[in-house]
């Protein structure tokens, strides 16, 4: 396991792209298969069930320690993280070897050997193993066991800078080794030679490609050229999934990576009848017959553990098509997508009313475009994409033929009513904010917004939240109203859930105004307003 | 348990408007506005401003004050431990081990005794005076960090991280680029190298030289150093190590330095989050404050019958204290940074995100003032 804490400590320990690809290649490069295939797990973000609870990491910690439970408390709201406060608390409190003194064993044995079999046991044996190994662990050592223990490992590298790692090593192409990365696989060494090995491996059937994803578009428009080379589409608004229909099987993935199959039994239904070794690119959107509903009515759906008869008809699922990345087996997505396009219509055309295709908007000039873009909000979409006619469906995020081009977001100003420290790289500094408006002379609170704020304006509201707490609830202070935000959000809906009767979609911090007092805050006048019209708030 | 700061105890130091009061002394510690007599601590920012009329410092730390302070203010200096009367208390300074010449006030009067800390560490450094433990009734103790998550290795051990550090990016002919507090933990930082290996050297950015300059006039070790300033145009920095203050980091000053690696030390950086959301390469933990168990250990140490925590975890240290059998009760000294309340945030921007980190203020103003 030293080897993997030292990868981990050479990539955490460096803000450089190419030094954690280094680091990464150089790992691989010598790691037992066995070993490789766990770190991959766990550097690509998947996640293992808990193998300890947090509250058991937590209990035995007080008891090495001796420490009160209070102060457990505020030191993890310090720290952010239960793995680290953990050891950072074994290492301060009781006498923590300053050389690790267990046997040097592989990540894999770690693993299979000690770490997995603690699901299945009672909380005494799990106690005496894992306090035992504290006992005689570094600190180091100590933190790396506790996240392993917690079952998801986020180690600071996207899923692409692993992928290129890998292709260093194995010296297979980026958009093969990404390939083969993607969907459900289990972490053996049998799996890890395959993945880079330079044979054409047999893909398991629910493999999904990687999504292609468009680039926000931060110029003017009129500088992507030919109105004519471009296609455009509605941005709609759901989840970008992937559904593929090979061999009998149906498999629905999400962005994410997450398998959502049985989460749409609607598109199963109608995947039925789709060609064997067929795959699309899409969003999952709730809609009747060709209306589509608010997100907020499929999200009810998203939470749901069983999928009722009264959910399923007040929110049925179906797929706005963009693409097909495969048609009778063959892999499409070096076709140029004019080409795509013309496969997919022809496939889809009357075969079902679960499947759409996301049809493009026909125009002569960037200027007629900008006048079409103005619908957006009235039609529930997020503004328009634009693909290049001549564009491959390629592999991640790739600057030049695919570009969101959002409309400008709904804006209010309110004020900062309550703060909340926030976790991991914001842990101890306030920066989960609530925001009120004015329903009379009193504030009430509407939405939560994280982000927004640059480093800079963070602590300086930190600094002043610290000094301006009129209460405290638990981790919650509750602040003198003074200080006026900008916030921009997406959407805004009625919820009978919220003390406001309000939800907004995506709220975040637009800017601070220094210029306004808590005065000149909106009214929720103003927010019901744009519920009644949303079409005119449009910029 | 209530300590009534006013009787049947009277409090011979209670914060006013102007900052640590003595009203029997008619001084003020570490006063935030001017006032006419003003007893120091220590130099960093926040605890010597200028403005008040007659400043009482330790002899030791009177070349700093001068720095930070302005040669034309007027000042009155003691040596470490002697008495002298100011009003109707007797009062003195005794070494607190936090940075050269940084001093816990003891204050007596009618035959009672309080002492505030100032800022202090227990553990050793090369280049200031070791603490000093001073018996007293109240103690008014930092409480910078005040978690027991915060404990410290000797500093030696952090000097052996960072010179692992340097001697890897040299390997790779890579600049090596610490940040660090310009008074204080840069030069107790080449005073750590130089026990290690005396023979290498460092470089300084600008706001670094008036103060290790005033360091060495005083006789302390530090490895030798050179200003980045007083270089050639065409000097190579690679496999060098450059200090510089916070402030610099990611400034059209880090240029010159291709392919560096940068670092920060500072007490912070034992926590994983505080390490990344400033964006160096590197955390090393050094920190001129109080570790958690140096500061219960102090707190017993001074046999005081009450203490009050102030500046930073003054909450947790005072509960933890209460647990422990002391009678504590934090000494929140709200007046602090008032002139950014008035302003309504707008005033003097905290840039430097340690001190949103942990709250405190202390050395990373310091740098500011002085980059």
């Amino acid at each position: 396991m030293n080897d993997f804490a030292r990868l981990y400590d050479k990539i955490d320990s460096t803000t450089g792209t190419n030094a954690k690809i280094e680091a990464m290649a150089d790992y691989f490069r010598t790691a037992p298969p066995d070993d490789a295939a766990w770190a991959l797990y766990y550097l690509t973000g998947r996640r293992l069930k808990r193998f300890i609870p947090s509250k058991s990491m937590r209990d035995w910690t007080l008891d090495l320690t001796g420490m009160s439970l209070w102060l457990y408390e505020e030191s993890y709201s310090s720290v952010g993280d239960s793995a680290e406060c953990c050891a950072l608390l074994i290492d301060s409190m009781s006498h923590v070897p300053q050389v690790n003194e267990e046997p040097d064993l592989t990540l894999d044995t770690w693993m299979r050997d000690r770490i997995i079999p603690l699901a299945k046991m009672d909380e005494p044996d799990q106690k005496e193993r894992v306090v035992g190994w504290w006992k005689r662990l570094d600190r180091h050592s100590i933190f790396i066991l506790n996240k392993l223990l917690s079952g998801a490992f986020r180690v600071g590298v996207s899923q692409s800078l692993v992928a290129r790692a890998l292709a260093e090593v194995s010296k297979l192409e980026l958009a093969e080794i990404s390939h083969r990365l993607m969907g459900d696989w289990q972490p053996t060494g049998e799996w890890y030679q395959q993945l880079v090995s330079s044979e054409a491996s047999d893909r398991h059937l629910s493999t999904p490609y990687p999504f292609f994803l468009a680039s926000p578009l931060e110029k003017e428009v009129t500088e992507l050229g030919e109105p004519n080379e471009w296609q455009a589409e509605w941005k709609w608004d759901g989840i970008r999934a992937q559904l593929i229909r090979r061999n009998g099987e149906t498999f629905i993935w999400s962005r994410g990576e997450e398998l959502v199959t049985d989460k749409y039994p609607e598109l199963v239904q109608a995947s039925l009848t789709l060609p064997e070794g067929t795959v699309l690119d899409g969003e999952l959107l709730a809609m009747k017959g060709d209306e589509v509903l608010p997100f907020a009515v499929l999200q009810k759906r998203i939470g749901r553990k069983a999928l009722g008869k009264a959910i399923l008809a007040e929110a049925p699922a179906a797929l706005m098509v963009y693409d097909i990345l495969e048609l009778d087996g063959r892999d499409l997505r070096a076709e140029p997508m004019a080409e795509r396009r013309s496969v997919l219509e022809k496939l889809l055309e009357g075969r079902s009313t679960t499947f759409h295709v996301s049809q493009s908007i026909p125009f002569e000039s960037w200027d007629e475009l900008t006048e079409l873009r103005k619908d957006s909000r009235a039609k529930s979409v997020e503004g328009i994409m634009l693909k290049r006619k001549s564009s491959a469906y390629q592999a991640g995020r790739r600057r030049g033929d695919w570009w969101k081009w959002k409309i400008d977001p709904l804006t209010i100003d309110a004020v900062l009513i309550y703060a909340q420290a926030g976790s991991g790289r914001r842990a101890n500094l306030f920066t989960d904010y609530t925001f009120a408006v004015w329903d009379g002379d009193k504030l009430t609170p509407f939405a939560k917004a994280y982000s927004g704020l640059s480093d800079e304006e963070i602590n300086k509201l930190d600094n002043w939240i610290r000094r301006n707490t009129k209460d405290r609830f638990g981790p919650v202070r509750s602040v003198t109203p003074h200080h006026v935000f900008e916030l921009a959000f997406e959407g805004i809906n009625a919820s009978p859930r919220h003390k406001s009767g309000i939800a907004v979609r995506f709220p975040r911090i637009m800017r601070w105004r220094h210029d306004k007092t808590i005065k000149d805050a909106d009214k929720i006048e103003t927010l019901r307003a744009m519920i009644d019209e949303p079409t005119t708030a449009e910029a | 348990m209530a300590l009534d700061l006013a009787t049947p105890f009277e409090a011979l130091l209670r914060p006013d408007d102007f900052g640590l009061a003595c009203a029997r002394g008619g001084f003020h510690i570490d006063p935030w506005r001017p006032v006419k007599h003003a007893v120091i601590t220590h130099a960093h920012g926040d605890h010597a401003r200028s403005g008040s009329k007659i400043y009482y410092v330790a002899t030791e730390a009177l070349p700093v004050m001068k720095q930070r302070l302005g040669h034309d203010s007027t000042f009155v200096h003691y040596p470490y431990g002697q008495k002298f009367r100011l009003g109707e208390c007797t009062v003195s300074f005794h070494p607190a081990g936090h940075i050269l010449g940084s001093a816990q006030v003891r204050v007596e009067c009618d035959g009672r005794v309080w002492v505030a800390s100032g800022d202090y560490k227990r553990a050793h450094d090369p280049t200031c005076a070791p603490f000093e433990v001073v018996e007293c009734d109240a103690f008014i103790t930092e409480a910078t960090f005040a978690l027991p998550i915060y404990r410290w290795e000797p500093g030696a051990n952090t000097a052996k991280e960072i010179l692992a550090w340097w001697d890897q990016n040299a390997r790779e002919n890579r600049p090596s680029l610490l940040f660090c507090y310009a008074l204080g933990k840069a030069q107790r930082l080449l005073g750590e190298l130089y026990q290690l290996d005396p023979s290498r050297q460092a470089y300084l950015h600008g706001a670094m030289l008036p103060l290790t300059k005033i360091y060495r006039e005083q006789g302390i070790e530090m490895l030798p150093t050179t200003a980045v300033s007083e270089t050639a145009k065409t000097q190579k920095f690679g496999g060098e190590l450059i200090l510089a203050p916070p402030s610099a980091h990611r400034s059209l000053w880090m240029k010159r330095f291709k392919g560096a690696d940068t670092g920060f030390a500072s007490g912070w950086m034992r926590v994983r989050g505080a390490r990344r959301r400033n964006g160096y390469d590197r955390g090393f933990v050094l920190s001129d404050h109080a570790d958690w168990p140096d500061l219960l250990r102090t707190c017993a140490d001074t046999k005081a019958r009450f203490i009050l925590p102030t500046h930073g975890g003054t909450q947790v240290l005072s509960r933890r204290l209460n647990e422990l059998g002391f009678e504590a009760q934090p000494l929140e000294i709200t007046a602090y940074d008032n002139e950014e309340d008035d302003s309504g945030g707008g005033g003097e921007a905290v840039t430097d995100p340690e001190v949103a980190a942990g709250n405190a203020p202390s050395e990373e103003q310091a740098s500011e003032a002085n980059a």
